[in-house]
């Protein structure tokens, strides 16, 4: 199983508490784990990346082994580690304050 | 006994504050969506307890959310009747937060560019609802005013929006241009008269009318001036900041422009202004009372340079002759040091016999007034700041 970590807005929008988990078929990457993501939790489509185009959304990044994939093109490959679930994928929001 | 139930959207969520007739004690639920901005929810007049609410964030886009309990909970639309709104986890089963412009050969193909601050043309961008207007008469009929100016109708209870892309595709679409707060569809009427009548307005393209139920559309701003753009009397670019309309007279309609307060006897064929004494007439709400058509309120601010009351004192201007002659009406509103605004959609009107009037601040109050604005109350102070104020008269 895949593991996704969520911004907390989108935890509360999916009424989970804490990370996902996901199953996978075939290769493991960004399209493939959102696409898992968003079957599972239909709410979600449209928050993290657009309806249309399917590009991720501005202020969101996602960063693997304490790697920043965000501009990755969205078929490579994830590191083994999220594969085998030994670690979770993060969706980073944009920090805000001020 | 009769009561109100009073609709509030917020930058960080939405609250919903109720009282009975009497409009004296309020309770109040909320934070409803904690953390999300909150542009505008209604309820539907055809059932009362069906709510909605347009859910945005800048990271996570466009969400809608609708209750049918009259706020206690909400799901998003999209579960097929019958079946649990949930699933396995308690978990919402269905999306709705779907918006995508008409690009079709048959209709959407001219739709390609709007005009961009510099001049420029510019790609139209889904940016978020600014307005919900449910239909006068059947509960999953639905309406979204969105920005970029769109009209979107929903007609299964807001699983699935469809533009109505007569509107952009009508002719003057390469002429619109977005106002400071974006160029949002913020206005939504339906005449109770004629179901084939439906009113909006842009800012800054002006407003436009229907007559076709959402099919065809025509440019209504004859008689607005704006010195501010190129061509003050064009047929297009006018900053509208809202439309109001009584429901006994729908074919006359009152409009509180970027400056200057207008009225239209004619559906919008033509504007006559009736700013009158107004101590100033740029303002955003404009709203009229529920029993006497010839009286309406608007809460004057000072320029578009200084979002605020002026002199520091927040005033609401009521007319009794359908505008020109104004009253100003303060008691119980701060009348010094107060430099909150007042937004396009945060007025709001009952429908009691003495009937009562709501508005709310940036500054996070919401008053009220039970006796038509004579004297006021606030009944929600030190929320987020108010982005709109809806109310629904319950039996």
């Amino acid at each position: 199983m895949i593991r996704v970590v969520l911004p907390g807005h989108l935890r509360t929008l999916a009424r989970v508490s804490a990370e996902v988990q996901v199953r996978v078929e075939g290769p493991v990457t960004q399209r493939s784990v959102l696409d898992a993501l968003e079957a599972q939790y239909p709410m979600l489509r449209g928050t993290i990346r657009d309806h249309v185009t399917q590009e991720r959304r501005p202020f969101l990044r996602f960063f693997a082994c304490s790697e920043d994939y965000s501009l990755q093109p969205p078929d490579t490959p994830l590191p083994d580690a999220i594969a085998t679930g030994a670690e979770p994928l993060l969706i980073v929001g944009a920090i805000a304050g001020g | 006994m009769s009561g109100v139930r009073v609709l509030v959207g917020t930058r960080k969520g939405a609250f919903i504050l109720t009282s009975d007739g009497k409009r004296q004690r309020w309770d109040i639920s909320g934070p409803h969506f904690s953390g999300w901005e909150i542009y505008h929810l209604k309820g539907s007049p055809a059932d009362p307890n069906r709510l909605f609410a347009s859910q945005c964030s800048g990271w996570f886009g466009q969400i809608i959310q609708r209750s049918d309990d009259g706020g206690k909970t909400w799901m998003q639309p999209g579960t097929p009747p019958g079946e649990s709104t949930t699933g396995p986890g308690g978990m919402p089963k269905a999306e709705s937060n779907k918006f995508v412009y008409d690009v079709s050969a048959e209709t959407g193909k001219p739709l390609t560019t709007h005009q961009w601050y510099d001049g420029t043309q510019h790609p139209w961008e889904f940016k978020r609802v600014w307005h919900i207007e449910p239909s006068l008469t059947d509960p999953d009929t639905v309406y979204a005013g969105v920005e970029d100016a769109a009209l979107f109708r929903s007609t299964d209870g807001g699983k699935n929006w469809k533009e109505l892309s007569g509107l952009r595709g009508h002719g003057t679409g390469p002429q619109w241009q977005p106002g400071a707060g974006g160029m949002c569809l913020h206005t939504v009427i339906l005449d109770p008269t004629d179901s084939n009548r439906i009113y909006i307005a842009i800012s800054a393209a002006g407003a436009f009318r229907s007559d076709d139920a959402g099919k065809t559309w025509r440019p209504i701003n004859k008689g607005l001036v704006s010195p501010y753009i190129p061509e003050p009397n064009a047929e297009v670019g006018h900053c509208v900041h809202h439309v109001a309309m009584n429901p006994s007279r729908p074919g006359v309609l009152f409009m509180q422009k970027h400056w200057d307060v207008m009225r239209s006897d004619n559906s919008g064929d033509s504007w006559t202004e009736v700013s009158g004494n107004l101590p100033t007439d740029f303002g955003f709400v404009i709203d009229v009372h529920a029993h006497e058509p010839e009286t309406i309120y608007v809460v004057p601010i000072k320029s578009d340079g200084e979002h605020f009351p002026v002199d520091g004192k927040l005033r609401v201007y009521r007319s009794r002759t359908g505008g020109n002659e104004w009253e100003e009406l303060s008691k119980g509103l701060p009348l010094r040091d107060c430099y909150v605004n007042v937004l396009r959609d945060a007025m709001a009107i009952d429908t009691l016999d003495k009937c009562g009037v709501y508005f709310g601040t940036t500054g996070g109050q919401v008053y009220a007034s039970a006796d038509s604005g004579d004297n006021w109350t606030p009944i929600a102070e030190h929320l987020p700041a108010v982005l709109s104020v809806e109310v629904q008269t319950l039996p």
